[in-house]
């Protein structure tokens, strides 16, 4: 007669690599984007950087009464070339409001540098993790939603860089 | 003496759940959130505690209760379990809808998210397959329901020590060990009670 072998430790081996499946998934979907050998490699959308997106949120001086720093630069694929006047949208739960509150939302252009940077309230953690949430959203380009990622929450600045390609 | 060590060890059950969870009521976050956001996170917290009574239960840790009232407890705690991590996922799904259904569909940025998620099926299908334990036989389900603990413990326990949010690090990592030397320590000692039973039955068998 044969017997299954189902002992504690087939039954925590079997539970751990499950898990252990879990930890690949998210981890190696980083490591498999496309290789590009021309030039600059445009961003990539990250999973859940649409989350409470809203469209068309106002270019503001300021979201609310400010006190953190988003900055970042907006780069065209390819020959890496600044791009001026680009529309990102900034939205992040904050001290004053909530993601996806109307008032968490605002907008900036970018300088001739392709550079922008826009105050807004300290960003606190939402579902587990300080994060803010940045879009290029203006058609001229491919859409492109990002959401990094504080090292800490103690922090009053985030970056995030985008490289466009035409739409 | 006896009644001494009988209330210490109830007491030092109810502080290894009720500290973590009085540290995070006193976090700052909870001022910029609402209050479903804010239910949604002590569901879990709360989740996580009966986590450390379900194997106490089992394993005849806690004083006063005898085997047959510990198990009658352990299903009525396995219920409010479900019941908990049903709030957790409402809560934070009427808080953020996309999140959660990022987090439900195993496409979220959040690396502690498949982990809950993992636990949460496990932890239903625990309470589904209770339903129907007698069915089963008491062998497959003793067997079924190890198996599913041994994924829902590390899950849970992983997903609450990666989570950022209105937990203390250290009782929330505190609580944490507990939970997974609990139910290490009853798995463990549930295969050593059963097996010379079942090595007798064998050679009985062989005879």
């Amino acid at each position: 007669m044969t017997t299954v072998v189902l002992n504690r430790r087939t039954l925590l081996t079997a539970g751990s690599s499950f898990l252990a499946s879990g930890v690949l998934a998210t981890g190696v979907s980083g490591l498999l984007l496309p290789a590009r050998a021309d030039g600059l490699a445009p961003t990539e959308s990250m999973a859940g950087g649409a989350n409470n997106y809203r469209k068309g949120a106002a270019i503001v001086d300021r979201i609310g009464k400010g006190g953190f720093w988003m900055s970042g630069t907006v780069r065209r694929a390819g020959d890496g070339a600044p791009l001026a006047g680009q529309r990102i949208q900034i939205w992040a739960h904050t001290v004053e409001g909530q993601e996806h509150e109307p008032q968490s939302h605002g907008a900036t252009l970018t300088d001739k540098n392709g550079a922008f940077r826009l105050e807004m309230p300290q960003i606190i953690p939402i579902f587990g993790q300080p994060h803010g949430h940045l879009a290029y959203d203006s058609g001229e380009f491919k859409t492109v939603f990002l959401r990094p990622v504080m090292r800490s929450a103690k922090e009053t600045s985030l970056e995030a860089h985008f490289v466009l390609q035409p739409a | 003496m006896r009644l001494a060590l009988m209330t210490l060890i109830w007491a030092a059950l109810a502080a290894a759940i009720c500290v973590p969870i009085a540290f995070a009521a006193t976090s700052p976050l909870l001022a910029w959130r609402g209050p479903v956001y804010i239910l949604a996170g002590f569901a879990g917290m709360i989740a996580l505690g009966l986590m450390l009574v379900q194997p106490l239960l089992i394993g005849g840790y806690l004083p006063g209760l005898s085997a047959y009232r510990g198990r009658r407890v352990h299903h009525w705690i396995g219920g409010a379990l479900v019941a908990a991590i049903v709030i957790h996922v409402a809560g934070l799904w009427i808080t953020s809808p996309p999140d959660m259904i990022d987090a439900l569909l195993f496409a979220s940025p959040t690396p502690f998210s498949p982990f809950g998620v993992i636990a949460m099926w496990a932890i239903f299908a625990v309470a589904l397959l209770a339903t129907f334990r007698r069915r089963l036989g008491l062998r497959i389900w003793r067997i079924v329901h190890m198996s599913l603990a041994a994924v829902i413990v590390p899950g849970s326990v992983i997903h609450g020590m990666l989570v950022e949010g209105t937990m203390e690090t250290i009782s929330k990592a505190a609580l944490c060990a507990l939970v997974l030397a609990a139910a290490i320590k009853v798995i463990t000692e549930l295969r050593a009670r059963r097996k010379p039973r079942a090595l007798r039955a064998e050679s009985i068998a062989r005879q």
